[in-house]
């Protein structure tokens, strides 16, 4: 119904291109994550499906009404559609709710007079009912996002874009305000694009992340096949935190040897071995195998020193120097025995591993 | 808001207050006076004035012309505004800077130009066509500042909810630039109220201009008493109306952080050059015209023997009278600006506002209740540059306690405070941080008062020393026996030492063109 397609789309400002080429399927009803760093496009390709930037190249469709093709070869085809037509809800990074109209006025926005009853509707979905005739200036920053959602939904859009919605709110508060939000988009089951540049918030909240890099989507998946199978090695890097290791050529095909022993890197069946290579792991695939002595197979393969500890409550980050001198950073969970800074420790590793050319 | 400079170290100096409330009682001086003799006419007398059909003309009159003016200037002004601020154009701070120069312009030397090139042109219409050419930057300039500010975000959520871009414009931008606009109009219409050059030399009877005549008609003052003080009473409201737009401004923004610039609107080739030709033609009207107008009667002028011995008479003259206003002006304002900008007491409050009674009456009023006051009270002061000053000063008072007073709340409370703990007293501490410190405002407050007391046309012609002519009085006795040519030299004089403070006015609007950071 109304998926969004997105094909070779070039986008920029004055002179500097911003989107090279982004071809990305949004699937219907459900939230996608728009995850990458400041400068990635990510914002651009946002304005682009509102409709506030025209971009020079490429298609937009939402369901089968294309709502942007230009470019193109033939002139005839050519379809701009204006942001007022194309149907999107947005929830701006700041709100931007209208100083000079009420909360109950600003949600009524975009509704045609005497639509009380849907007002009344959605400003109790995102718990603001009670605040009908508050003034914008008069509500918190949580508050304000909640309305401007409202606002944002009245309408019955057929897409909704949400441009770093919780980013200027508090720790405690985003979290909150984001599982509601998600909650709420799921029960209304519109198609939802969340722009982030916060890997937890897209990992955690979105049904498919879709990771941009230089103007393009890099990678589009769920959020698991993101963290666990990265495309390259710079997604690996900025989805979460990473074990690096040079790795060299395995007994078999599907393993490679590094400073933690034997590794298996699923998916490596045909072609030449990278050289040089590394193989990635997330640091809860490391697990400590208990203490051994000092003295005890000093080189070995799967043995590390601890350098430091930093202790989290839930969990603990162990820095641990291997035999080849590389540092790694390794997740120990809570309540379990923790080691200390200059104890050996044995490592293990659960899972596969990713294979890259470094 | 300013909260640092504004840290009130408590109770203001004693002395500070008495100097103040001296200002102000000086400030007060002309309007009680009127009152005083409207007082002495006793009621009967008033209403009889007041129930006349030509008051009740008068007032229609002036009150029309206001509203027409008004109308116009926003008709005018606000597209202009966009143009400038939200459209992409070539050469967008040449705009600014040349739409603000016709503040420079005194309304009587417009009409002056007007008349010199159209003989015919007198009455209602022509002076609205004069006053708005001439006054139109009062909305322009702070639209523009306002667009400028704006934020972008809005406009564009009212876009996806629905709205056209006509429709968003005015249901999400416009209601952010509305006080500006309304503040705008708002000194527009005090303009107009207090203007007796325009409409004088276009014989239009507005309250100005009556009360002009039936005081050189020396037998009927109890009117000009009267409708004096109605025209003040009428400027006070619009006064008063202003400041609270003021005030509403800046409660109009919801708490957010970093705002995106706008990008300037690219408009279809042809609606480029419709902007583009707009705009030449409105600043040809108000300044291409005059200035042709100014040259053409230049060299006519010149066929007749120009006496540049009478020119230079007349501009030092001015410049003596002015700036003798102008001494006086930052006297008198320096102890209000001081508490004003550093204590926030009611005490404080009220002298600030007393003393900011000069900015509701009109030069005519000031002119009259002077000459009536040194009549009838101390002759010998009567036509002497004494008084003149003193009208300057009550006149331009407000203007030289708004700069100083800027200047004042500039510098850092901390400052004074160390100069204190370094072991200086408070007057030391105060005259080596803080005094220091405001002296390039307390000079330009100065220079402003002078540049504005030299255009001063009304209360110089009702108070100047038989003799004594003036670059403004000049102009004005030349134009009215209609011997243009040789009044072009004392009006382009005019215009040049009026375009100092428009022309700096429109360059700083005009810079702060670049975006803060685009952000992707």
């Amino acid at each position: 119904m109304t998926a969004v397609t997105i094909r070779g789309l070039t986008a920029g400002y004055d002179r500097t291109p911003v989107l090279n080429g982004v071809d990305l399927d949004i699937p219907d009803g459900e939230l996608t994550a728009v995850l990458g760093a400041s400068g990635s496009g990510k914002t651009t390709l946002l304005r682009v499906l509102a409709g506030f930037l025209t971009p020079r190249r490429g298609t937009v469709r939402f369901g089968d009404r294309t709502v942007v093709s230009t470019g193109g070869t033939d002139a005839a085809e050519e379809v701009l559609e204006p942001p007022e037509r194309r149907r999107v809800g947005i929830v701006p990074q700041e709100g931007a709710l209208f100083p000079h109209l009420s909360v109950a006025a600003n949600v009524g926005f975009g509704l045609p007079r005497g639509s009380g009853p849907r007002i009344d509707e959605v400003l109790r979905l995102v718990g603001m009912a009670d605040r009908a005739h508050a003034r914008p200036q008069e509500l918190s920053g949580g508050q304000q996002q909640r309305v401007a959602l409202a606002r944002a939904l009245a309408p019955r859009p057929d897409v909704l874009l949400l441009d770093e919605p919780f980013g200027s709110l508090d720790a405690a508060l985003r979290v909150r305000l984001r599982a509601e939000v998600t909650e709420l988009l799921r029960s209304v089951g519109s198609t939802a694009v969340l722009v982030t540049h916060d890997q937890e918030e897209a990992l955690s909240t979105a049904d498919h992340v879709a990771v941009m890099r230089d103007g393009r989507v890099v990678q589009m998946g769920t959020p698991r096949e993101v963290y666990e199978s990265p495309a390259d090695l710079e997604v690996a890097r900025f989805v979460g935190d990473v074990v690096e290791l040079p790795a060299a050529a395995g007994p078999t095909q599907a393993a490679v040897v590094c400073a933690l022993g034997e590794v298996t890197v699923p998916g490596r069946t045909t072609g030449r071995f990278p050289e040089p290579a590394v193989v990635v792991l997330r640091p809860e695939q490391v697990v400590l195998r208990g203490r051994v002595a000092p003295e005890d197979r000093p080189s070995a393969a799967g043995t590390g020193v601890v350098r430091d500890a930093a202790y989290f409550g839930h969990d603990s980050l162990l820095r641990i120097e291997l035999a080849d001198g590389s540092r790694i950073p390794v997740r120990v969970p809570g309540g379990g025995p923790l080691p200390r800074p200059g104890d050996r420790v044995a490592l293990g590793v659960l899972g596969p591993g990713r294979l890259f050319p470094a | 808001m300013r909260a640092n400079a504004r840290a009130s170290t408590g109770r203001p100096p004693r002395l500070l207050i008495l100097a103040g409330a001296v200002t102000a009682a000086v400030a007060l001086i002309p309007l009680l006076y009127l009152v005083v003799r409207a007082g002495q006419a006793g009621w009967p007398r008033i209403v009889a004035v007041l129930a006349r059909p030509r008051t009740l003309e008068t007032i229609g009159t002036s009150v029309a012309l206001a509203a027409t003016v008004v109308l116009a200037c926003l008709v005018v002004g606000v597209p202009a505004a966009w143009l400038i601020a939200q459209a992409r154009l070539p050469l967008t701070g040449m705009w600014v800077v040349l739409l603000a120069l016709p503040l420079a312009v005194p309304s009587y030397v417009a009409a002056y130009t007007w008349i010199a090139q159209f003989p015919a042109m007198h009455g209602f219409w022509a002076a609205a066509l004069i006053l708005t050419l001439v006054s139109f930057p009062y909305v322009l300039l702070p639209v523009t500042a306002a667009l400028r500010t704006s934020d972008p975000a809005l406009e564009e959520m009212a876009r996806t909810l629905g709205d056209g871009p006509v429709r968003a414009f005015a249901r999400a931008t416009l209601p952010q630039v509305w006080p500006a606009a309304a503040g705008g109009a708002l000194l527009v219409a005090l303009y107009v109220l207090a203007d007796f050059g325009a409409v004088a030399l276009l014989r239009v009877d507005a309250f100005t201009r009556v009360i002009y005549s039936s005081y050189r008609a020396s037998f009927d003052r109890v009117t000009a008493t009267v409708l004096a003080l109605v025209l003040v009473a009428l400027a006070a409201a619009l006064v008063a109306a202003e400041r609270r737009v003021r005030g509403q401004h800046l409660r109009w923004r919801v708490a957010g952080g970093a705002q995106r610039a706008a990008m300037p609107t690219d408009l279809s080739p042809r609606a480029r050059a419709g902007a583009v030709g707009a705009l030449a033609a409105l600043s040809l009207l108000a300044l291409g015209l005059p200035l042709t107008s100014l040259t053409l009667r230049m060299i006519e002028g010149s066929r007749s023997p120009l006496q540049p011995a009478e020119l230079v008479s007349a501009a030092a003259a001015s410049l003596g009278t002015a700036s003798a206003g102008a001494v006086l002006a930052v006297a008198l304002a320096l102890p209000v600006a001081i508490l004003a900008g550093r204590y926030r007491t009611p005490g404080v409050r009220w002298v600030e506002t007393l003393s900011f009674s000069g900015h509701a009456l009109p030069g005519v009023v000031v002119g009259l209740s002077l000459v009536f006051l040194s009549l009838s009270v101390a002759p010998f002061a009567y036509q002497t540059i004494a008084l003149l000053s003193f009208a300057y000063a009550v006149l331009f008072l407000p203007k030289a306690i708004g700069v100083i007073r800027g200047a004042t709340e500039a510098v850092p409370q901390v400052l004074e405070n160390t100069a204190r703990t370094l072991g200086r007293g408070p007057l030391r501490a105060w005259a080596a941080t803080t005094l220091r410190l405001t002296l390039p405002g307390i000079a330009a407050a100065g220079l402003m008062v002078a540049l504005t007391a030299m255009k001063e046309l009304p209360a110089t012609l009702m108070l100047r020393p038989t003799g004594l002519d003036t670059l403004a009085t000049e102009l004005w006795t030349r134009t009215e026996v209609a011997a243009y040519g040789s009044a072009a030299p004392y009006a382009i004089t005019l215009v040049a030492l009026a375009a100092v403070p428009a022309w700096l006015l429109g360059r700083e609007l005009g810079q702060d063109r670049s975006p803060r950071g685009v952000r992707r």
